[in-house]
C-alpha cells in the first residue's frame, strides 16, 4: 500500500475532503465493509430443494461452496411458499450442519450402560444376520386357524414420514419379500 | 395452521386480505386464532357435535346448494329398509354385535345393492384397519342395476336426504352449546357466515389437521365436513374441498407408497390370510365384480405392482408370484407390535427418522416394548430417546428399565439429510417434488435408500442358493435399480415406481396405460405418470410468475398431475362453469372434449349427456354428470353405505376419555372403538363408569411452531430450542387460582398412565368451559420434549394410553382427562406409588373403558385381552 | 440544509448527507403487525444469515416471547401481548424508563365470561435505522456508519467495544456481546443488500408482515393499509417511526401497531440525544472546534484490537 493511498484511506483525510463532513458514511467505512459480498453470491452452486420439515412443501434453495452447505433460504419460484420459510425451515442449514449431528455408527451391547462405536460395515453385516434369525423366529407358514399366510412377525419396523418416497419404496418391498408384516409408519399415528 | 404450517398460512391471510372470513374453531386461542375474523371455542373432542349442529343449520334452513346435491350425491338414494338409525337406537346403528364390537353392514346399504362383504368379515376389516384403502377411492358397491334406487323429489322416507334430516335433527345450537360449550351465538354466526359463503357463486374451504384425526371416531370428523361441504356445493371446485394440513414432508408419500401393514402402493389391501389365498380372490376383492369407477381396473394396477417386484419370475402360470406376499390376519398396527413387543413376541424391531418414545402414545408401553427386543435399529441423524432409552428414560428413574438387564442389543446408524441425497417428498396437496442432492454426508451417514438397498443385497447374498421356500420371495426379488457409486439411483427407483412397458421399456404416462398380463410393470399406480416421457416430472420447476395459478408445470401431483381431485364438480351436470366467478374445469362442446385450467378429473372427452349401457361396469359405466369417478355410483356420499366401521353417518359420541357423559345419546363412546383391555395399558374412567373425577380436566395436546413433533429436528437446535426452551402446560387462570398454580412455578400432571412435570404457564388463552351446566377446565401441553437434546422436559405423550380409531387405527392422542396438581412430582417409586394411588382411587382395572357399548344387548360387556394366548387374540379384543 | 437537519429533524438525503454520491434509495422495513403470525422466522433466518449466535434458553413466561428483547445476539424480536379488551385511559402513564413488552399476569381481573374478544397481539421488533442515529453520533471510533443504503451498520473490524453506543440508542436497541465485548445489532443485511437481495427477515416472513424496500415506497403502502384497517373498522391502526417529525427524525424501520407502542416496549417518543447539541453548541459558540476536536478522538481510537 503507497503512502497516499495511506492517506486516502485516512477517515480524518476522507471526513475533511470528501462527501462526508460529519464522517459518519463514506469516510467511516471500513476495508471489510467496503469488500462485503452476500455468500449467496460467492457459493459454487444451487441445490433445489423441499424444507424437510411439515408437509406444505416449501421450495428450498441450498447454497454449496467447498463442498459445504452455506445458506440455506426460501425458494422465491415456488408456487407453493413463494421464497417463504417458517423458523423451522429458516433453521435448516442448523439442522444439517449442526454438531448434533452423529456421523459414526454406534452399538449398545445387551446388558451394557454404554455405547461404542461399531464399523460401518460390521454393522450392517450384524444386522443382516440379525434379520434372517428373527425372520426365522417369528415365522409362520400357516396362521392359527390353519389358513396359508408365509410370513414373520419376528420383525418390526416403523418409519418417520420424512422419508422419501423412492425409500418408502424399498423399505416396503424388502420386507414384504422378507415375508415382514409389521411394517408402519408415522402416517398411522 | 398459523401454528403448524406458518408458510401455508400464508394463503389464508391472502384469502383474508380479498375479503375471506377466517374462523378457527380449537380448544385453545393459537397463534391462528389472533388472526382469524373469529375463535370459536370448544371442547376437546366434541367437533362432531358442532359439525352436525352446521349439518342441521343447512337442512333446517334450505341452505344447501340443491341442484349440486341433487346431481352429484347420493341425497336421493334409498336405503334398505332394515336400516336402523342411532335416532332409532340410542346411538347404535342397526348391525352391531357386542361380542367384537363391530357392525355388520349390509342393512346400511342402498335398496338394490348387494352387500360386498362375506359375512363376519366385519370385525376382521376393522382389525385390518380396512378404512385407510379409501383413500384413493370409495370402496366397492355392487347391483344389478347400474344406479341404485333413488327418489329425485327427495321425499322417501328412506332416501339419504330423509334420513340426514332426522340423524341431525337434534344437533341444535343449543345441543352444540350443552356438549362443546361453544356460545350459540357464536356458532350461529359460523353458521351464517359459512352457508352465506357457498353455493353457485362463493366456495368456502375447511382445513384439518390431526386434531381431527387423532381421535377414537376421527375418521368420522372428517366425514361430516365432508357431508357439510357436499351440501353446501363445495367439493371439487376452486375455493372449496377439505384440505388435510400433514405435518412431516412425506406424510402423504408415506401413506400413498405406505409402509403401513394393511397396504401396499397405491391403497391396494395386503391379502388377508382368511379370503385372499390366489391372486384372484384377491383382486376380485379389490376390484369388485360389477362395480362403476376406476377401481374396476385394479387387476392391472395389482398385477404391475406384482411385476415390478418380481420382474421375469413373476407370470400368468405362477399367480405372477401372489403367493410370494406375506398375509394378515388382523391388527399389525404400530400399538399392537409394541404390545407383542412387551409380551415377547417380536425379536426386531428397524426405527427409520421415528422417535416413538416420545412421539407415539403412551411412553412407557413404547419403552418397555423396546426394551424387551433382542435388537433394534434406530436410524436418524441425531441421538433421540428411542435411541437412548436404556440409560435415560423415565423408568431408570423409576427402576422399571435397569441397563444391567436389559438385553436389547441397540444400532444407531446416521442417517443423511434432505440435503445429502436426492429423491422426491410428496406434500400435502399430492404433490411431488424431487429434491437435488447439495452435498455427500459425512462419516457413516447415509440414505436409507442406500441402507435398504444395500441390506436387500446382503440378504441376498447371504441367502444365495438356498432351497428354503422362503427364501424364494427375496431371491427372486427384481433388486435391479441403478447404482452411482455405492448409492442406488433414487430416480430408477421412482422410474420403476411409475412403471413401463417390459416390451418396450418405455415409461408408462399413467395408470390407463397399465394391462393385467404382465406385459407393464409398475410400483404404484397412482403415481403413474411422474416419469412420463422418460422425463422426472417432480423435478419440474418452472417458475409460478410464468405459469398461471394451478402452477400444473412445478413438480407433479397424483393422479395425472390433478390439482383438484373431483374438478369435474365445478361446472354443471351439463358441462358449464356453475358460475363465470368459479370457473375452472368444463366441457368444451366445439372440441368434444374437458378442459380448463386443470388436467380435468374426468375422461377427457366423455360428453355431460353421457349414459351407460345397463351392463357398463368400470370406468363405461359413469355418466357424464358423474363427478366422483373414483366412487363406486360416482357421488359424493352424504350417507356410507358401505366402507365404515362406526356407522354410515356421523355421530357424537364423547371421547375415550371423558368427563361426560353422552348428551345425545345412551351409546357413550365409540362403540366400535379399538381397545386393549390390559392392566399394563389402562383407561381412566368415563360415564357411565364411576369416578371419573378423579381426573376431572380435559386435556389436549399440540405443537408450537417453533418444534418439530417428538423433536429430534428441532431441540438439538440452538435457534429453534431458545425460542420454546422449556416444556410448560397452559392453564386458565381460574384453574390457576383454583388449583394454586403460580405462573411459571411447577405442577404435574396426572393420568392413569403416568404423572408428568412441567412449568406452568396462565394464559387467558385457556378458557373454562360451561358444559351440561357445569365449568369444565380444559388444559394444554406441547408434546415436544424428552429427555434429549439441548432442551430438555418430560413428555406429553406419556400420558395418553392406546384407544383406537377403529377405521384407521390411529390413536386418541388429541383427548384425555387428568388431574394437575401443583409442584413438581414425586421421584423414583413413589412416582409409581401416586400413579398407582389414582388409579386405586379411580377404581381403575384392565376392564376401565373397555365396556364399550353402554347401550343394547352387549351394554357393559369388557373387551379384554389374553396377552399369553395368541389363539384368542384376534377374537378377544376389539 | 441546516446544521439542525444534519443532527435531528427530516432530512430527505440520509445517505448523500453522509457522503454518498450516486447512491440507491433509502431502504428500510415497514413492520404491519396487523399480519404477523409470531412464527419467529424472523428471528431464526437473522441469525442463520449473520451468523448470531444463540441467545440463552430461558423461559421466560412473556406469553410465547422467550428472546425477551433486541440485543447483542438477537436482531429481531418477537414480542407477544395478550390482552384482555380493556380500553387504555388517555392518562396512562408515559413510561419513563424503557417499558418492557406489557405482559401483566393473565387472568388479574378477568374471568372467562368476557374473554371473547380477548387480542393476542405479535410484533417482530428490529433496529429501526434512525435518519438521526444516535449510536452513529457517539460512536468515537467511526466503527458505526451509514451506508449508501441509509441503514447504520456497526463495523465488527473496527468497533473496540467502548459501549457509548448502547447507552446512546433510545430505543435500546444495540448491545455488546458479553464474551467478545462488540457491540451488535441489525445490519439490515448489507452484505445481502449489496448484493441485490431483501434482508433475511423480511425474505422468511410467511406473510409479509415485515416488507423490504424503498423507504418511500413503504412510507406510500403503509399510509394506505392504515386507511384500509380503519376503513374495516380497525380504527386503533397506527403507524410507529413513520414521521419524518418525530425524534429521530424517522425511522428507516418503522411500524404499524395496533395499540400505544408502549404495549409492545417501544418508547413512546425517542428522543436523538443530538437534538439538544445544537442548542448547547449555539451557547458555546465552538461548534465546529467541537465536531474536529470529537473526530480527531475518533481517529485516535481507531485501531485493531
Amino acid at each position: 500500500m503507497g503512502a497516499r493511498t495511506w492517506i486516502e484511506g485516512w477517515p480524518v483525510y476522507r471526513q475533511l475532503t470528501g462527501t462526508d463532513p460529519l464522517g459518519r458514511g463514506t469516510a467511516a467505512e471500513s476495508p471489510r465493509s467496503a469488500e462485503l459480498i452476500d455468500r449467496t453470491a460467492t457459493a459454487d452452486r444451487v441445490a433445489k430443494s423441499v424444507c424437510p420439515y411439515c408437509a406444505v412443501g416449501c421450495g428450498q434453495n441450498v447454497y454449496v461452496k467447498d463442498e459445504q452447505v452455506v445458506q440455506i433460504e426460501g425458494d422465491p419460484d415456488s408456487p407453493v411458499s413463494r421464497g417463504r420459510l417458517c423458523p423451522k425451515g429458516s433453521a435448516s442449514k442448523q439442522l444439517v450442519t449442526g454438531p448434533h449431528r452423529q456421523e459414526k455408527v454406534l452399538y449398545r451391547a445387551p446388558y451394557t450402560r454404554e455405547w461404542r462405536e461399531l464399523d460401518l460395515d460390521t454393522a450392517m453385516d450384524m444386522v443382516t444376520e440379525r434379520v434372517i434369525q428373527a425372520r426365522d423366529r417369528g415365522w409362520e407358514d400357516l396362521d392359527h386357524k390353519g389358513n396359508r399366510a408365509r410370513r414373520t412377525l419376528g420383525i418390526a419396523s416403523l418409519g418417520g414420514a420424512t422419508l422419501d418416497n423412492e425409500e418408502n419404496y424399498l423399505i416396503k418391498k424388502l420386507f414384504t419379500a422378507l415375508g415382514a408384516v409389521q411394517i408402519e409408519n408415522q402416517a398411522r399415528i | 395452521m398459523a401454528e403448524a404450517h406458518p408458510v401455508g398460512f400464508q394463503w389464508v391471510m391472502e384469502a383474508k386480505a380479498r375479503g375471506a372470513k377466517v374462523f378457527h374453531i380449537d380448544p385453545r386461542f393459537t397463534r391462528t386464532s389472533a388472526l382469524a375474523d373469529s375463535y370459536i371455542p370448544i371442547r376437546a373432542g366434541t367437533d362432531i357435535a358442532l359439525l352436525g349442529g352446521v349439518v342441521n343449520y343447512i337442512l333446517t334452513n334450505d341452505k344447501a346448494f340443491h341442484e349440486y346435491v341433487l346431481a352429484y350425491t347420493n341425497a336421493s338414494f334409498i336405503v334398505t329398509g332394515d336400516y336402523a338409525d342411532a335416532e332409532d337406537l340410542d346411538g347404535l346403528f342397526s348391525g352391531y354385535d357386542g361380542e367384537t364390537a363391530s357392525y355388520d353392514a349390509t342393512s346400511w346399504q342402498y335398496e338394490g345393492m348387494e352387500a360386498t362383504h362375506e359375512p363376519g368379515s366385519a370385525a376382521e376389516s376393522k382389525e385390518q384397519a380396512a378404512g385407510l384403502q379409501h383413500e384413493s377411492g370409495g370402496p366397492a358397491l355392487e347391483g344389478e342395476t347400474a344406479h341404485p334406487t333413488a327418489d329425485p323429489t327427495l321425499q322417501h322416507p328412506n332416501c339419504v336426504w330423509q334420513i340426514l334430516k332426522r340423524h341431525f335433527a337434534r344437533y341444535t345450537p343449543e345441543m352444540v352449546e350443552e356438549i362443546c360449550g361453544t356460545p350459540r351465538e357464536q356458532f350461529l354466526e359460523l353458521c351464517e357466515a359459512w352457508t352465506a359463503n357457498s353455493g353457485r357463486e362463493r366456495t368456502s374451504a375447511v382445513v384439518y389437521a390431526v386434531g381431527w384425526t387423532q381421535h377414537s371416531v376421527g375418521v368420522q370428523y372428517i366425514r361430516t365436513a365432508a357431508i357439510i361441504q357436499l351440501l353446501l356445493g363445495n367439493m371439487g371446485r376452486p375455493g372449496g374441498g377439505i384440505m388435510a394440513m400433514r405435518g412431516h414432508a412425506s406424510i402423504q408419500g408415506s401413506t400413498d407408497i405406505p409402509t403401513l401393514f394393511n397396504l401396499l402402493p397405491g391403497y391396494l389391501a395386503m391379502p388377508s390370510a382368511s379370503s385372499h389365498q390366489d391372486l384372484n380372490s384377491w383382486i376380485e376383492s379389490l376390484r369388485g365384480t360389477n362395480q362403476k369407477g376406476f377401481w374396476r381396473n385394479a387387476d392391472t394396477y395389482a398385477v404391475s405392482l406384482l411385476k415390478e417386484y418380481w420382474g421375469d419370475a413373476a407370470t400368468a402360470d405362477n399367480d405372477f408370484c401372489f403367493d410370494y406376499l406375506p398375509r394378515i390376519t388382523g391388527d399389525h398396527g404400530t400399538y399392537r407390535t409394541t404390545m407383542d413387543m412387551v409380551d415377547g413376541k417380536v425379536f426386531g424391531y428397524f426405527l427409520l427418522g421415528q422417535n416413538p418414545a416420545v412421539g407415539s402414545s403412551h411412553g412407557k408401553l413404547q419403552r418397555l416394548g423396546m426394551a424387551n427386543l433382542d435388537w433394534l435399529v434406530v436410524r436418524d441423524l441425531a441421538m433421540i430417546e428411542s435411541a437412548t432409552f436404556w440409560k435415560d428414560s423415565p423408568e431408570i428413574e423409576t427402576g422399571e428399565i435397569v441397563p444391567e438387564e436389559c438385553r436389547t442389543e441397540v444400532f444407531f446408524f446416521p442417517a443423511a439429510a434432505h440435503t445429502e441425497k436426492e429423491g422426491t417428498f410428496t406434500q400435502t396437496q399430492r404433490m411431488l417434488q424431487w429434491r437435488e442432492k447439495a452435498v455427500e454426508p459425512k462419516g457413516d451417514q447415509r440414505s436409507d435408500l442406500w441402507f435398504f438397498y444395500h441390506l436387500g443385497r446382503r440378504l441376498r447374498e447371504r441367502q444365495h442358493g438356498s432351497a428354503d421356500e422362503r427364501d424364494r420371495p427375496l431371491l427372486d426379488l427384481n433388486w435391479d435399480y441403478e447404482v452411482h457409486g455405492d448409492e442406488p439411483s433414487a430416480a430408477s427407483v421412482l422410474r420403476a415406481i411409475n412403471g413401463y412397458d417390459r416390451n418396450t421399456g418405455k415409461e408408462l404416462a399413467g395408470y390407463l396405460d397399465l394391462k393385467a398380463d404382465g406385459s407393464t410393470s409398475c410400483g404404484c399406480w397412482i403415481y403413474c405418470g411422474v416419469y412420463a416421457d422418460g422425463v422426472n416430472q417432480a423435478a419440474r420447476r418452472k417458475p409460478r410468475t410464468e405459469q398461471d395459478s394451478t402452477a400444473l408445470e412445478w413438480g407433479w401431483a397424483w393422479p395425472y398431475n390433478r390439482r383438484i381431485l373431483y374438478n369435474r364438480a365445478s361446472a354443471d351436470p351439463q358441462g358449464r362453469p356453475w358460475s363465470e366467478r368459479k370457473r375452472y374445469v368444463w366441457w368444451d362442446e366445439a372440441a368434444g372434449a374437458w378442459t380448463g385450467s386443470d388436467v380435468p378429473d374426468f375422461e377427457k372427452d366423455k360428453p355431460p349427456s353421457y349414459r351407460p349401457s345397463e351392463d357398463a361396469v368400470g370406468p363405461d359405466a359413469l355418466r357424464g354428470d358423474d363427478p366422483f369417478i373414483m366412487q363406486a355410483d360416482g357421488k359424493g356420499w352424504l350417507y356410507v353405505p358401505t366402507g365404515l366401521q362406526d356407522g354410515p353417518m356421523p355421530t357424537h359420541y364423547e371421547p375415550h376419555e371423558s368427563p361426560f357423559r353422552n348428551a345425545l345419546y345412551g351409546q357413550q363412546g365409540n362403540p366400535t372403538r379399538k381397545v386393549y383391555g390390559r392392566a399394563d395399558n389402562p383407561s381412566n374412567p368415563s360415564p357411565p363408569e364411576g369416578h371419573a373425577e378423579v381426573y376431572p380436566f380435559v386435556l389436549t395436546t399440540s405443537r408450537l411452531t417453533e418444534h418439530h413433533t417428538a423433536g429430534g429436528m428441532s431441540r438439538q437446535l440452538p435457534y429453534l430450542s431458545e425460542l420454546q426452551p422449556e416444556m410448560f402446560v397452559e392453564v386458565s387462570p381460574e384453574l390457576a387460582r383454583e388449583l394454586g398454580l403460580e405462573h411459571l412455578g411447577w405442577c404435574h400432571v396426572v393420568t392413569s398412565r403416568a404423572a408428568i412435570e412441567s412449568r406452568v404457564m396462565v394464559t387467558d388463552r385457556m378458557r373454562p368451559l360451561r358444559v351440561q351446566g357445569r365449568l369444565v377446565h380444559q388444559v394444554w401441553m406441547p408434546y415436544h420434549w424428552g429427555p434429549t437434546g439441548l432442551t430438555t422436559g418430560e413428555s406429553a405423550n406419556d400420558l395418553f394410553g392406546v384407544a383406537l380409531d377403529p377405521n384407521v387405527l390411529i390413536q386418541e392422542s388429541k383427548v384425555t382427562t387428568c388431574d394437575v396438581r401443583p409442584g413438581r412430582r414425586p421421584r423414583g417409586p413413589d412416582l409409581l406409588a401416586l400413579v398407582e394411588d389414582y388409579r386405586q382411587r379411580a377404581g381403575v382395572t384392565p376392564e376401565t373403558g373397555t365396556r364399550i357399548a353402554t347401550v343394547g344387548a352387549s351394554a357393559g360387556r369388557a373387551h379384554l385381552e389374553n396377552a399369553h394366548d395368541p389363539e384368542t387374540d384376534t377374537e378377544g379384543q376389539s | 440544509m441546516t446544521l439542525d437537519n444534519r443532527l435531528s429533524g427530516p432530512l430527505d438525503d440520509v445517505a448523500g448527507e453522509a457522503g454518498h454520491t450516486g447512491h440507491p434509495p433509502r431502504m428500510g422495513f415497514f413492520t404491519d403487525t396487523s399480519v404477523c403470525i409470531g412464527c419467529k422466522a424472523c428471528e431464526v433466518a437473522c441469525k442463520e444469515w449473520n451468523l448470531v449466535p444463540e441467545d440463552g434458553l430461558d423461559l421466560l413466561g412473556m406469553s410465547f416471547d422467550n428472546t425477551g428483547s433486541l440485543g447483542a445476539s438477537s436482531w429481531r424480536h418477537v414480542a407477544f401481548i395478550e390482552q384482555a379488551p380493556v380500553a387504555v385511559p388517555d392518562a396512562a402513564p408515559r413510561a419513563v424508563d424503557l417499558p418492557m413488552p406489557s405482559f401483566t399476569r393473565p387472568g388479574d381481573g378477568t374471568g372467562a365470561e368476557t374473554r371473547s374478544d380477548f387480542r393476542w397481539l405479535m410484533s417482530s421488533d428490529v433496529c429501526k435505522h434512525c435518519t438521526h442515529a444516535a449510536c452513529l453520533d457517539v460512536c468515537p471510533t467511526g466503527a458505526l456508519f451509514r451506508t449508501e443504503f441509509g441503514t447504520v451498520v456497526v463495523q465488527q473490524d473496527i468497533c473496540n467495544g467502548c459501549g457509548y453506543c448502547v447507552s446512546a440508542c433510545p430505543y435500546g436497541v444495540i448491545d455488546r456481546r458479553e464474551d467478545d465485548g462488540r457491540a451488535f445489532k441489525c445490519t439490515l443485511c448489507y452484505d445481502r443488500l449489496k448484493g441485490g437481495l431483501e434482508p433475511a427477515c423480511a425474505k422468511a416472513c410467511p406473510t409479509e408482515s415485515i416488507q423490504f424496500g424503498p423507504l418511500d415506497e413503504l412510507r406510500e403502502r403503509a399510509a394506505a393499509r392504515v386507511e384500509q384497517l380503519h376503513g374495516a373498522g380497525v380504527v386503533e391502526a397506527r403507524l410507529y417511526g413513520e414521521s419524518p417529525d418525530d425524534g429521530v427524525g424517522g425511522a428507516g424501520a418503522f411500524f404499524l401497531l395496533l395499540d400505544e407502542p408502549e404495549v409492545y416496549g417501544l418508547p413512546p417518543d425517542p428522543v436523538v440525544p443530538a437534538k439538544m447539541l445544537p442548542r448547547m453548541w449555539r451557547f458555546a459558540g465552538a461548534a465546529a472546534a467541537a465536531m474536529l476536536t470529537a473526530a480527531a478522538v475518533a481517529f485516535a481510537g481507531k485501531g485493531p484490537r
